[in-house]
């Protein structure tokens, strides 16, 4: 029997009452996308469920991570031909300036908070202590990747000389450049990263790059190298480190310069 | 045929083609292909907004400014203005407007895909990544559920693995000439897919959105790590980016023929089968 005989008395045919139906659906859900999209992306409570991917990707990856598999090593001639500086590239300090003239001689890195031996290294103190070198690559978080030789000390060294306090469960990085060019200490770029990635064998802090001393538009003279995360993780200029129970405390609470301005703490993809 | 048809087509109350409507879509086709279509949409846009951030394409291990990008969407600062302009290997194509540079609260902008693709509007590397990764779990999660039923329900055996003679040359090149045409089969034979459905529907589920997935995970330094294989496969890190692309670009021209072909071939029908399963067949079919 065909559906559409009893319906010819001018009333819509279901199909002609679900067409009416679609289009309406179809063009209200193409403008509400269009206007709403941003509306949405500036949503509270929309952003707070789509931050909820964030803890299941640093969940998953841990899983797999727990084992600390090493990033991928490369050899000598898969080195970037240039490795693009990023970020600041020159603190504009007058301390900073000052260093870099004495060069970073009279430097000093702080290893305070959570220790049980708070420590003040020279360069030369670091440069003496057993090393690691590695060929990695870099992946900014905007899609360029660019391979470069690290030279530097273990983290997982640097920390056992100063030994960890019980309750220690993230090693906080502040840097000498104030990439958020703010009058007081607010722009100063700082990072977190918890236990885990502080002890795998490759988040190295370099004083090294591709056999030279590290330059400064690359955060001279100590950098952190963090492998299985993004660049925006890589804190240049590191002149202390914390270590601590929380991040929360520090400037906008989210525990880094760009994770304050929106981005994930986990960089890990 | 078409002066049989005409009076049909302009006079339908007069003659009506007896149809009846048989089941075409199991529950599990529909709710995972309109979750799909929604992630996609977004990813598409959020991706775009990504890919924004630095819209150069590399081939191999590394890959920044100063090497050299097979495709790469540039403005240029001339004497008359911002010019969008597109490069792919070594052509170089006009684009302004459109590529490169496009109009941002009026005014002509350095931006790789313009405004009102991209999610949100105004550029937001941040946002842009939070929505991507979301709504990749659960595009992913969406395909899992997709396979694993489509699997265990027999679906793809069933109705998307062509059979031998389906796969004939003659009956391809058949195929291919209804389609250009515009032919659709009518009756019984409409209740099937016909072939190159089938093989396209395939491309799209078993290596189109699959290769999303792993050259997306392919981006992750955390997982590269724990699978060095995935740089093997694609040739690292900057060529998953490209084959990223280049798999959404296709999705995307699949997307467009997928639409175009369901408008032609009876956009309500579809459209009906894809949402309450049921589809519309001439009763008396081929006989016509």
């Amino acid at each position: 029997m065909n559906p559409n005989a009893k319906f010819r008395d001018g009333r819509m045919t279901p199909f002609q009452a679900r067409r009416k139906w679609l289009t309406a659906f179809a063009a209200g859900a193409g403008s509400l996308a269009l206007a709403g999209c941003d509306k949405a992306v500036n949503n509270a409570r929309i952003d707070a469920t789509l931050r909820s991917a964030e803890k299941l990707t640093l969940a998953s990856q841990r899983l797999i991570l727990d084992h600390q598999p090493l990033a991928k090593e490369y050899g000598e001639r898969d080195l970037s031909p240039v490795f693009r500086a990023n970020g600041s590239s020159m603190p504009a300090s007058k301390e900073y300036a000052q260093l870099l003239q004495g060069k970073f001689v009279d430097w000093r890195l702080q290893v305070d908070g959570l220790v049980q031996r708070p420590q003040s290294l020279s360069l030369a103190q670091l440069k003496a202590m057993k090393s690691r070198t590695q060929i990695t690559r870099h992946d900014c978080v905007e899609g360029w990747s660019a391979i470069g030789k690290w030279q530097g000390v273990p983290l997982s060294q640097v920390l056992d000389l100063a030994g960890l306090k019980p309750g220690a469960r993230y090693v906080i990085f502040h840097c000498a450049d104030n990439l958020g060019e703010t009058a007081d200490d607010t722009g100063l770029y700082y990072e977190s990263i918890d236990l885990l990635d502080a002890y795998h064998p490759q988040t190295i802090l370099a004083y090294g790059m591709n056999g030279k001393d590290l330059p400064v538009a690359h955060g001279a003279p100590l950098r952190l190298r963090i492998e299985r995360q993004l660049g925006y993780k890589q804190a240049k200029y590191v002149n202390r480190i914390e270590v601590a129970d929380a991040y929360s405390h520090l400037n906008g609470g989210h525990g880094g310069f760009w994770e304050d301005r929106g981005y994930e703490w986990y960089a890990g993809i | 045929m078409t002066t049989a048809r005409l009076p049909q087509a302009t006079l339908p109350q007069t003659a009506p083609t007896p149809r009846r409507l048989v089941p075409r879509h199991s529950a599990l086709v529909r709710v995972t292909h309109w979750v799909n279509v929604f992630c996609f949409s977004l990813l598409l846009m959020t991706g775009a907004q990504i890919f924004n951030a630095h819209p150069r394409l590399y081939w191999g291990e590394y890959g920044a400014d100063d090497d050299h990008a097979w495709l790469s969407l540039d403005a240029l600062n001339t004497s008359t203005g911002l010019r969008g302009v597109v490069h792919v290997g070594s052509l170089t194509i006009e684009s302004t407007g459109l590529l490169g540079a496009s109009k941002e609260d009026g005014a002509l902008a350095p931006r790789g895909f313009p405004a009102w693709l991209t999610i949100p509007s105004y550029q937001d590397l941040a946002a842009g990544r939070r929505w991507h990764l979301f709504f990749a779990w659960l595009f992913a999660i969406n395909g899992a559920v997709y396979l694993v039923g489509g699997l265990v329900s027999r679906h793809f055996r069933r109705d998307l693995l062509p059979t031998k003679a389906e796969l004939a040359p003659a009956h391809l090149a058949q195929e291919v000439v209804d389609h250009a045409k515009l032919h659709f089969p009518k009756g019984e034979a409409a209740r099937r897919y016909n072939v190159l459905q089938k093989l396209t529907y395939m491309g799209v589920a078993f290596v189109l959105l699959p290769l999303m997935v792993l050259t997306g995970l392919t981006m992750s330094p955390g997982l590269d790590s724990a699978f060095h294989v995935l740089l093997d496969i694609f040739g690292g890190r900057p060529s998953a980016r490209s084959l990223h692309f280049i798999c959404a670009s296709l999705l995307v021209a699949f997307v467009v023929v997928h639409i175009v072909m369901v408008l032609v071939s009876g956009v309500w029908n579809n459209l009906r089968s894809m949402i309450t399963g049921k589809y519309a067949i001439d009763v008396d079919g081929d006989a016509q």
